[in-house]
Protein backbone atom coordinates (compact mmCIF):
# COMPACT_ATOMS: atom_id res chain seq x y z
CA UNK A 1 0.00 0.00 0.00
CA UNK A 2 2.64 2.14 0.79
CA UNK A 3 4.83 1.17 -2.42
CA UNK A 4 5.69 4.53 -4.66
CA UNK A 5 4.13 7.07 -2.30
CA UNK A 6 6.24 9.74 -1.98
CA UNK A 7 7.69 11.22 1.37
CA UNK A 8 9.18 14.58 2.83
CA UNK A 9 10.91 13.96 6.10
CA UNK A 10 11.77 16.24 8.50
CA UNK A 11 13.34 15.43 11.43
CA UNK A 12 14.70 16.74 14.73
CA UNK A 13 18.18 17.17 16.48
CA UNK A 14 16.94 16.23 19.37
CA UNK A 15 14.39 14.04 18.77
CA UNK A 16 14.66 11.65 15.42
CA UNK A 17 17.00 12.83 12.75
CA UNK A 18 15.61 12.96 8.52
CA UNK A 19 18.04 10.55 7.27
CA UNK A 20 17.15 7.72 9.97
CA UNK A 21 13.68 8.69 9.42
CA UNK A 22 14.02 8.56 5.46
CA UNK A 23 15.76 4.57 5.69
CA UNK A 24 12.89 3.69 7.52
CA UNK A 25 10.44 4.94 5.25
CA UNK A 26 12.63 3.76 2.60
CA UNK A 27 12.90 -0.01 4.09
CA UNK A 28 8.52 0.08 4.29
CA UNK A 29 8.66 1.05 0.53
CA UNK A 30 7.75 4.72 1.02
CA UNK A 31 9.84 6.78 -1.89
CA UNK A 32 11.48 9.77 0.07
CA UNK A 33 11.17 12.59 -2.04
CA UNK A 34 12.74 15.22 0.49
CA UNK A 35 14.52 14.62 3.99
CA UNK A 36 16.47 17.08 6.22
CA UNK A 37 17.52 17.59 9.83
CA UNK A 38 16.03 20.80 11.64
CA UNK A 39 17.01 22.19 15.07
CA UNK A 40 14.19 23.81 16.65
CA UNK A 41 15.98 26.15 18.84
CA UNK B 1 42.46 1.04 35.61
CA UNK B 2 45.71 2.97 35.47
CA UNK B 3 43.67 6.18 33.97
CA UNK B 4 41.65 6.33 36.96
CA UNK B 5 44.29 7.34 39.12
CA UNK B 6 45.11 10.51 36.84
CA UNK B 7 43.31 12.78 36.63
CA UNK B 8 44.06 15.48 34.99
CA UNK B 9 42.28 19.05 36.43
CA UNK B 10 42.42 22.81 35.06
CA UNK B 11 40.94 25.41 37.34
CA UNK B 12 37.90 27.15 36.59
CA UNK B 13 38.57 30.46 38.81
CA UNK B 14 35.17 31.78 37.70
CA UNK B 15 32.63 32.42 35.16
CA UNK B 16 30.53 35.72 34.71
CA UNK B 17 26.69 36.02 33.22
CA UNK B 18 25.60 38.94 31.28
CA UNK B 19 22.39 39.64 29.71
CA UNK B 20 21.54 42.46 27.81
CA UNK B 21 18.06 43.40 26.97
CA UNK B 22 17.70 45.27 23.55
CA UNK B 23 13.65 45.28 22.84
CA UNK B 24 14.14 47.56 19.76
CA UNK B 25 16.77 45.17 17.89
CA UNK B 26 14.52 42.54 18.06
CA UNK B 27 13.18 44.00 14.30
CA UNK B 28 16.84 42.80 13.42
CA UNK B 29 16.55 39.37 14.33
CA UNK B 30 16.88 37.41 11.15
CA UNK B 31 13.26 35.80 11.73
CA UNK B 32 11.45 39.45 12.45
CA UNK B 33 13.80 41.23 9.60
CA UNK B 34 12.25 38.63 7.10
CA UNK B 35 8.80 38.65 8.49
CA UNK B 36 8.24 42.43 9.11
CA UNK B 37 9.04 42.94 5.55
CA UNK B 38 6.89 40.82 3.98
CA UNK B 39 3.91 41.73 6.52
CA UNK B 40 4.61 45.06 7.65
CA UNK B 41 1.30 44.81 10.16
CA UNK B 42 3.39 42.72 12.36
CA UNK B 43 5.53 45.68 13.06
CA UNK B 44 2.91 47.20 15.33
CA UNK B 45 1.75 44.01 16.72
CA UNK B 46 5.66 43.19 17.78
CA UNK B 47 5.77 46.70 19.36
CA UNK B 48 2.97 46.38 22.11
CA UNK B 49 4.62 42.98 23.05
CA UNK B 50 8.02 43.75 23.58
CA UNK B 51 8.92 44.18 27.56
CA UNK B 52 10.45 46.87 29.38
CA UNK B 53 13.69 46.68 31.47
CA UNK B 54 11.85 45.98 34.68
CA UNK B 55 9.75 43.34 33.76
CA UNK B 56 13.16 41.91 31.61
CA UNK B 57 14.65 41.96 34.93
CA UNK B 58 12.26 40.53 37.70
CA UNK B 59 11.84 37.78 34.69
CA UNK B 60 12.67 34.42 36.95
CA UNK B 61 14.69 32.80 34.25
CA UNK B 62 16.91 35.79 33.94
CA UNK B 63 17.45 35.86 37.77
CA UNK B 64 18.51 32.38 37.76
CA UNK B 65 20.81 33.40 34.71
CA UNK B 66 22.64 35.81 36.84
CA UNK B 67 23.01 34.04 39.89
CA UNK B 68 20.50 35.46 42.13
CA UNK B 69 17.92 32.19 42.12
CA UNK B 70 18.51 28.44 41.79
CA UNK B 71 17.72 26.52 38.85
CA UNK B 72 16.22 24.36 41.76
CA UNK B 73 14.16 27.65 43.13
CA UNK B 74 13.23 28.20 39.73
CA UNK B 75 11.31 24.61 39.19
CA UNK B 76 9.21 26.14 42.22
CA UNK B 77 8.14 29.22 40.29
CA UNK B 78 3.87 28.75 38.68
CA UNK B 79 3.43 29.27 35.87
CA UNK B 80 3.40 31.28 33.10
CA UNK B 81 6.67 33.16 34.62
CA UNK B 82 6.35 36.44 32.24
CA UNK B 83 3.27 36.72 34.98
CA UNK B 84 5.23 35.58 38.35
CA UNK B 85 7.86 37.94 37.91
CA UNK B 86 10.28 38.08 41.02
CA UNK B 87 9.44 41.06 43.22
CA UNK B 88 11.96 43.33 44.62
CA UNK B 89 14.44 41.65 41.62
CA UNK B 90 17.67 43.23 40.99
CA UNK B 91 19.72 43.96 37.46
CA UNK B 92 22.93 43.13 39.26
CA UNK B 93 23.46 39.20 40.33
CA UNK B 94 26.18 37.06 42.36
CA UNK B 95 27.02 35.83 38.27
CA UNK B 96 26.87 39.47 36.61
CA UNK B 97 24.07 41.53 35.23
CA UNK B 98 21.34 42.66 33.32
CA UNK B 99 22.29 45.42 30.91
CA UNK B 100 19.44 47.93 29.43
CA UNK B 101 19.20 49.12 25.65
CA UNK B 102 20.73 52.41 26.56
CA UNK B 103 23.92 51.06 27.79
CA UNK B 104 23.91 48.47 25.25
CA UNK B 105 23.99 51.95 22.84
CA UNK B 106 26.19 53.22 24.66
CA UNK B 107 28.82 50.63 24.19
CA UNK B 108 28.26 50.08 20.58
CA UNK B 109 29.40 53.76 20.61
CA UNK B 110 32.44 52.92 22.50
CA UNK B 111 33.54 50.26 20.80
CA UNK B 112 33.41 51.02 17.29
CA UNK B 113 36.32 51.68 15.55
CA UNK B 114 35.29 52.18 11.68
CA UNK B 115 32.17 55.24 12.30
CA UNK B 116 29.85 53.10 12.04
CA UNK B 117 27.37 54.37 14.50
CA UNK B 118 25.56 57.77 15.54
CA UNK B 119 23.62 58.76 18.09
CA UNK B 120 21.37 61.62 18.46
CA UNK B 121 23.53 64.35 20.42
CA UNK B 122 20.55 65.63 22.63
CA UNK B 123 19.30 61.77 23.20
CA UNK B 124 22.91 60.58 23.78
CA UNK B 125 23.46 63.59 26.40
CA UNK B 126 20.47 62.77 28.27
CA UNK B 127 20.81 58.85 28.56
CA UNK B 128 23.69 57.26 26.96
CA UNK B 129 26.50 60.02 28.07
CA UNK B 130 26.70 58.06 31.85
CA UNK B 131 27.48 54.74 30.33
CA UNK B 132 30.38 56.23 28.06
CA UNK B 133 33.05 53.88 27.72
CA UNK B 134 35.83 53.66 25.50
CA UNK B 135 35.96 55.98 22.38
CA UNK B 136 34.02 59.42 22.37
CA UNK B 137 30.76 58.61 20.53
CA UNK B 138 29.71 60.44 17.02
CA UNK B 139 27.12 62.34 17.75
CA UNK B 140 24.58 63.93 15.16
CA UNK B 141 21.57 66.38 14.91
CA UNK B 142 18.36 64.71 14.89
CA UNK B 143 18.05 65.72 11.14
CA UNK B 144 21.76 63.98 10.66
CA UNK B 145 20.76 60.85 11.75
CA UNK B 146 17.43 61.20 9.91
CA UNK B 147 19.67 61.40 6.73
CA UNK B 148 22.35 59.05 7.66
CA UNK B 149 18.78 56.50 7.44
CA UNK B 150 17.80 57.89 4.25
CA UNK B 151 21.02 56.93 2.85
CA UNK B 152 20.64 53.58 4.09
CA UNK B 153 21.90 53.42 7.53
CA UNK B 154 20.41 51.15 9.95
CA UNK B 155 17.87 53.23 12.12
CA UNK B 156 18.43 52.71 16.05
CA UNK B 157 15.19 52.88 17.88
CA UNK B 158 14.32 53.82 21.53
CA UNK B 159 10.61 52.88 21.33
CA UNK B 160 9.15 54.84 18.64
CA UNK B 161 11.88 57.35 18.56
CA UNK B 162 15.00 56.69 15.67
CA UNK B 163 17.75 58.07 18.30
CA UNK B 164 20.75 56.79 16.40
CA UNK B 165 22.18 54.90 12.71
CA UNK B 166 24.22 52.47 11.86
CA UNK B 167 25.93 52.25 8.54
CA UNK B 168 27.58 49.85 6.45
CA UNK B 169 30.86 49.57 6.41
CA UNK B 170 31.48 48.98 2.41
CA UNK B 171 29.41 50.00 -0.38
CA UNK B 172 29.59 46.38 -2.21
CA UNK B 173 30.31 43.96 0.79
CA UNK B 174 27.47 41.77 1.37
CA UNK B 175 29.41 40.28 4.67
CA UNK B 176 29.84 44.35 5.74
CA UNK B 177 26.10 45.38 5.15
CA UNK B 178 24.70 47.37 8.41
CA UNK B 179 22.47 44.63 9.70
CA UNK B 180 25.96 42.07 10.06
CA UNK B 181 28.10 44.95 11.41
CA UNK B 182 25.22 45.45 13.52
CA UNK B 183 25.26 41.75 15.10
CA UNK B 184 29.15 41.55 14.77
CA UNK B 185 29.73 44.69 16.95
CA UNK B 186 26.74 43.72 19.25
CA UNK B 187 28.10 40.50 19.83
CA UNK B 188 31.99 42.24 20.55
CA UNK B 189 30.45 44.76 23.01
CA UNK B 190 28.30 42.05 25.22
CA UNK B 191 30.99 39.54 24.95
CA UNK B 192 33.41 42.36 26.42
CA UNK B 193 31.35 43.30 29.17
CA UNK B 194 30.78 39.90 30.62
CA UNK B 195 34.42 39.90 30.55
CA UNK B 196 34.73 42.71 32.08
CA UNK B 197 32.60 41.40 35.11
CA UNK B 198 34.50 38.21 35.70
CA UNK B 199 37.79 40.50 35.89
CA UNK B 200 36.14 42.76 38.31
CA UNK B 201 34.58 39.74 40.52
CA UNK B 202 37.98 37.62 40.62
CA UNK B 203 40.19 40.80 41.46
CA UNK B 204 42.22 40.24 38.19
CA UNK B 205 43.72 42.68 36.21
CA UNK B 206 43.03 42.43 31.95
CA UNK B 207 46.68 42.43 31.95
CA UNK B 208 46.72 38.87 33.31
CA UNK B 209 45.41 37.20 30.71
CA UNK B 210 47.55 35.82 27.99
CA UNK B 211 44.93 34.30 25.43
CA UNK B 212 41.18 34.77 24.99
CA UNK B 213 39.29 32.57 22.92
CA UNK B 214 35.65 33.30 21.42
CA UNK B 215 32.71 31.15 21.12
CA UNK B 216 30.61 33.72 19.65
CA UNK B 217 27.96 32.66 17.26
CA UNK B 218 28.69 35.81 14.23
CA UNK B 219 30.47 35.33 11.72
CA UNK B 220 33.27 38.23 11.23
CA UNK B 221 34.69 38.84 7.62
CA UNK B 222 34.71 40.79 4.83
CA UNK B 223 33.57 38.85 1.22
CA UNK B 224 36.83 37.24 0.27
CA UNK B 225 37.30 35.33 3.97
CA UNK B 226 33.51 35.43 5.23
CA UNK B 227 33.96 33.88 9.10
CA UNK B 228 37.19 34.82 9.16
CA UNK B 229 37.00 35.48 12.28
CA UNK B 230 38.94 36.34 15.48
CA UNK B 231 36.33 38.11 16.96
CA UNK B 232 38.34 36.98 20.49
CA UNK B 233 41.62 39.35 19.28
CA UNK B 234 39.28 42.55 19.18
CA UNK B 235 37.10 41.49 22.46
CA UNK B 236 40.60 40.91 24.00
CA UNK B 237 41.49 44.71 23.11
CA UNK B 238 38.65 45.99 23.70
CA UNK B 239 38.82 44.85 27.67
CA UNK B 240 42.70 46.33 27.70
CA UNK B 241 44.09 42.28 27.35
CA UNK B 242 47.51 44.34 26.26
CA UNK B 243 48.98 41.00 26.73
CA UNK B 244 46.93 38.28 25.40
CA UNK B 245 46.18 37.10 21.81
CA UNK B 246 43.40 35.00 20.84
CA UNK B 247 41.33 32.98 18.29
CA UNK B 248 37.78 32.37 17.44
CA UNK B 249 36.09 28.51 18.42
CA UNK B 250 33.63 27.69 16.34
CA UNK B 251 31.03 24.20 16.40
CA UNK B 252 27.86 25.35 16.36
CA UNK B 253 26.22 25.78 19.66
CA UNK B 254 28.85 23.13 20.71
CA UNK B 255 31.32 25.94 20.45
CA UNK B 256 31.36 27.07 23.73
CA UNK B 257 32.28 24.16 25.28
CA UNK B 258 34.92 23.41 22.60
CA UNK B 259 36.04 26.59 23.63
CA UNK B 260 36.48 25.37 27.31
CA UNK B 261 38.66 22.22 26.25
CA UNK B 262 40.83 24.67 23.79
CA UNK B 263 41.57 26.90 26.89
CA UNK B 264 41.65 23.94 29.51
CA UNK B 265 44.11 22.53 26.77
CA UNK B 266 46.61 25.33 26.31
CA UNK B 267 47.24 25.69 30.07
CA UNK B 268 48.04 21.72 30.48
CA UNK B 269 50.76 22.29 27.59
CA UNK B 270 52.32 25.13 29.16
CA UNK B 271 51.43 27.73 26.45
CA UNK B 272 49.24 29.81 28.36
CA UNK B 273 48.77 30.58 32.24
CA UNK B 274 45.44 32.50 32.29
CA UNK B 275 42.85 31.81 29.21
CA UNK B 276 39.42 33.69 29.02
CA UNK B 277 36.91 31.73 27.51
CA UNK B 278 34.19 34.64 26.20
CA UNK B 279 30.89 34.96 24.14
CA UNK B 280 28.59 37.73 23.07
CA UNK B 281 25.01 37.63 22.67
CA UNK B 282 23.22 36.78 18.85
CA UNK B 283 21.69 39.45 17.64
CA UNK B 284 20.00 36.65 14.64
CA UNK B 285 17.93 35.14 17.17
CA UNK B 286 15.93 37.64 18.47
CA UNK B 287 12.77 37.12 17.97
CA UNK B 288 12.92 34.07 16.17
CA UNK B 289 10.16 32.68 18.13
CA UNK B 290 7.87 36.05 18.03
CA UNK B 291 5.19 34.95 15.49
CA UNK B 292 4.41 32.28 18.20
CA UNK B 293 4.63 34.15 20.94
CA UNK B 294 2.40 37.07 19.59
CA UNK B 295 -0.22 34.30 18.61
CA UNK B 296 -0.93 32.61 22.22
CA UNK B 297 -0.77 36.77 23.36
CA UNK B 298 2.53 36.19 25.34
CA UNK B 299 5.58 39.34 25.40
CA UNK B 300 8.34 38.19 22.77
CA UNK B 301 10.57 36.82 25.20
CA UNK B 302 14.22 36.83 23.08
CA UNK B 303 14.58 40.13 23.27
CA UNK B 304 18.02 39.14 25.31
CA UNK B 305 21.64 38.96 24.22
CA UNK B 306 23.07 36.51 26.38
CA UNK B 307 27.14 36.44 27.11
CA UNK B 308 29.12 34.68 29.66
CA UNK B 309 33.21 34.76 30.19
CA UNK B 310 35.07 32.04 31.85
CA UNK B 311 38.76 32.44 33.23
CA UNK B 312 40.75 28.84 33.07
CA UNK B 313 44.24 28.31 35.02
CA UNK B 314 45.93 25.86 36.34
CA UNK B 315 44.22 23.94 39.13
CA UNK B 316 44.62 25.04 42.55
CA UNK B 317 43.66 22.72 45.92
CA UNK B 318 39.81 22.54 46.30
CA UNK B 319 39.12 24.34 43.24
CA UNK B 320 36.43 23.69 40.59
CA UNK B 321 38.07 22.59 37.75
CA UNK B 322 37.63 20.86 34.46
CA UNK B 323 38.78 17.37 34.10
CA UNK B 324 40.49 17.23 31.19
CA UNK B 325 40.47 13.11 31.11
CA UNK B 326 36.70 13.31 30.76
CA UNK B 327 36.40 14.98 27.44
CA UNK B 328 34.05 13.27 24.79
CA UNK B 329 33.76 14.52 21.38
CA UNK B 330 30.93 13.06 19.23
CA UNK B 331 32.90 10.80 16.43
CA UNK B 332 32.00 10.95 12.66
CA UNK B 333 31.22 7.63 13.16
CA UNK B 334 29.21 7.61 15.71
CA UNK B 335 25.57 8.47 14.13
CA UNK B 336 23.31 10.89 14.96
CA UNK B 337 20.31 9.63 17.00
CA UNK B 338 20.12 11.17 21.02
CA UNK B 339 21.04 7.99 21.63
CA UNK B 340 24.30 7.75 19.77
CA UNK B 341 25.08 11.15 21.75
CA UNK B 342 24.04 9.97 25.10
CA UNK B 343 26.10 7.20 24.27
CA UNK B 344 29.61 8.96 23.40
CA UNK B 345 29.01 11.94 25.59
CA UNK B 346 27.56 10.43 29.00
CA UNK B 347 28.13 7.15 29.09
CA UNK B 348 31.45 6.19 27.11
CA UNK B 349 33.68 9.31 29.00
CA UNK B 350 32.33 7.99 32.76
CA UNK B 351 32.95 4.14 31.99
CA UNK B 352 36.49 5.41 31.23
CA UNK B 353 36.65 7.14 34.62
CA UNK B 354 34.92 4.02 36.53
CA UNK B 355 31.14 6.00 36.83
CA UNK B 356 28.06 4.67 35.20
CA UNK B 357 25.62 7.07 34.79
CA UNK B 358 23.98 7.11 37.77
CA UNK B 359 26.92 8.26 39.64
CA UNK B 360 27.01 11.75 38.04
CA UNK B 361 25.21 14.41 40.43
CA UNK B 362 24.17 16.51 37.93
CA UNK B 363 24.08 16.84 34.40
CA UNK B 364 23.69 20.37 32.57
CA UNK B 365 22.35 19.47 29.05
CA UNK B 366 20.47 22.09 26.55
CA UNK B 367 19.02 24.31 29.04
CA UNK B 368 16.43 26.47 26.73
CA UNK B 369 13.98 28.00 28.56
CA UNK B 370 10.81 25.84 27.88
CA UNK B 371 8.20 28.67 28.02
CA UNK B 372 9.85 30.10 25.35
CA UNK B 373 10.47 27.08 22.77
CA UNK B 374 6.71 25.01 23.60
CA UNK B 375 4.85 27.61 22.29
CA UNK B 376 6.21 27.62 19.08
CA UNK B 377 5.95 23.10 19.59
CA UNK B 378 9.46 22.71 19.69
CA UNK B 379 9.32 21.29 22.91
CA UNK B 380 10.84 20.92 26.19
CA UNK B 381 14.55 20.67 25.12
CA UNK B 382 16.25 20.47 28.32
CA UNK B 383 13.20 17.47 29.67
CA UNK B 384 14.27 15.79 26.46
CA UNK B 385 17.38 15.53 27.07
CA UNK B 386 17.14 14.41 30.40
CA UNK B 387 14.89 11.79 29.65
CA UNK B 388 17.15 10.24 26.90
CA UNK B 389 19.56 10.28 29.54
CA UNK B 390 17.47 8.37 31.77
CA UNK B 391 16.32 6.10 29.21
CA UNK B 392 20.12 5.41 28.46
CA UNK B 393 19.97 4.30 32.47
CA UNK B 394 17.42 2.25 32.10
CA UNK B 395 18.55 0.17 29.01
CA UNK B 396 22.00 -0.08 30.69
CA UNK B 397 20.21 -1.60 33.98
CA UNK B 398 21.39 1.41 36.19
CA UNK B 399 17.65 2.13 37.24
CA UNK B 400 14.27 0.95 36.62
CA UNK B 401 12.22 2.46 34.08
CA UNK B 402 9.47 3.98 36.98
CA UNK B 403 12.70 5.88 38.35
CA UNK B 404 13.08 7.73 35.06
CA UNK B 405 11.06 10.70 36.81
CA UNK B 406 13.38 10.62 39.73
CA UNK B 407 16.03 10.67 37.22
CA UNK B 408 15.35 13.63 35.61
CA UNK B 409 14.58 15.95 39.06
CA UNK B 410 17.47 14.37 41.04
CA UNK B 411 19.82 14.81 38.38
CA UNK B 412 18.91 17.47 35.62
CA UNK B 413 16.81 21.24 36.44
CA UNK B 414 14.48 23.33 34.39
CA UNK B 415 15.53 25.06 31.41
CA UNK B 416 15.93 29.29 31.80
CA UNK B 417 18.36 30.10 29.28
CA UNK B 418 17.00 32.46 26.22
CA UNK B 419 17.25 30.54 23.00
CA UNK B 420 20.92 32.11 22.25
CA UNK B 421 22.13 28.67 20.48
CA UNK B 422 25.68 28.54 22.28
CA UNK B 423 24.69 30.18 25.25
CA UNK B 424 21.95 27.33 26.76
CA UNK B 425 24.38 24.82 25.06
CA UNK B 426 25.62 23.39 28.88
CA UNK B 427 27.80 26.69 29.56
CA UNK B 428 25.08 28.47 31.21
CA UNK B 429 24.91 25.79 34.15
CA UNK B 430 28.73 26.23 35.02
CA UNK B 431 28.13 29.15 37.41
CA UNK B 432 25.41 27.37 39.38
CA UNK B 433 28.28 24.39 39.21
CA UNK B 434 30.46 26.13 40.56
CA UNK B 435 28.15 27.26 43.17
CA UNK B 436 27.18 23.79 44.01
CA UNK B 437 30.58 22.09 43.92
CA UNK B 438 32.41 24.97 46.39
CA UNK B 439 29.24 24.66 48.34
CA UNK B 440 29.78 20.58 48.71
CA UNK B 441 25.72 20.39 47.82
CA UNK B 442 27.13 18.37 44.57
CA UNK B 443 30.24 16.30 43.70
CA UNK B 444 30.56 16.55 40.22
CA UNK B 445 28.46 17.98 36.89
CA UNK B 446 28.99 16.62 33.37
CA UNK B 447 28.34 19.50 30.98
CA UNK B 448 26.87 17.99 27.68
CA UNK B 449 26.30 20.41 24.73
CA UNK B 450 25.34 19.55 21.00
CA UNK B 451 25.59 21.50 17.65
CA UNK B 452 23.31 21.36 14.99
CA UNK B 453 26.09 21.07 11.98
CA UNK B 454 23.18 20.36 9.36
CA UNK B 455 22.27 23.84 9.67
CA UNK B 456 25.16 24.81 7.34
CA UNK B 457 24.65 22.14 4.74
CA UNK B 458 28.10 20.89 4.72
CA UNK B 459 27.18 17.38 6.67
CA UNK B 460 23.89 15.69 7.79
CA UNK B 461 25.94 15.21 10.92
CA UNK B 462 24.93 16.74 14.71
CA UNK B 463 27.73 17.41 16.83
CA UNK B 464 28.21 17.37 20.71
CA UNK B 465 31.24 17.88 23.37
CA UNK B 466 31.23 16.75 27.06
CA UNK B 467 33.25 17.29 30.00
CA UNK B 468 32.95 16.79 34.09
CA UNK B 469 33.59 19.38 36.12
CA UNK B 470 34.23 18.71 39.84
CA UNK B 471 36.28 20.01 42.59
CA UNK B 472 39.88 19.39 42.67
CA UNK B 473 40.63 17.51 45.78
CA UNK B 474 43.75 15.87 44.97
Amino acid sequence: MQKGKKIIAIGERDGVPGPVIAECLEGAGYEVVFQATECFV
Amino acid sequence: MADLAKPVRIGIEGVSYSLTHVPDLVRYGSKPLRELQARPELKEQLSKRLRNFAAATAYAPHQVYIGNITPEQLAEVAKPWYEKLIEGATPQGRFGDLVDQTQCYALLAGADQFDLVAFEDRWFGEHGARHAIGRAPRLRSGQEIQSLCDKGALPLYDGDAVVGAFEPGHSEDANLVAEVLLENLASKVTAAHSLRLALRALQLQAEDIDFVISCSEEAVGDRYNRGGGNLAKAIAEEVGCVNASGCDTKAFCAGPMYAMVHGASLIQSGIAKKVAVVAGGSLAKLGMKFESHLKKNMPVLEDMLGSFAAILSPAQPNQPSIRLDSVAFHPVGAGASPQAMAEYLAEKPLAKLGMKLTDVDRYGVELHNPEITVPSGSGDVPRTNYLTLAALAVMRGQIQKSQMEDFVRRRGMVGYAPTQGHIPSAIVYLGHALDHLRAGRIRQALLIAKGSLFLGRMTQLSDGCSFLVDRNEA
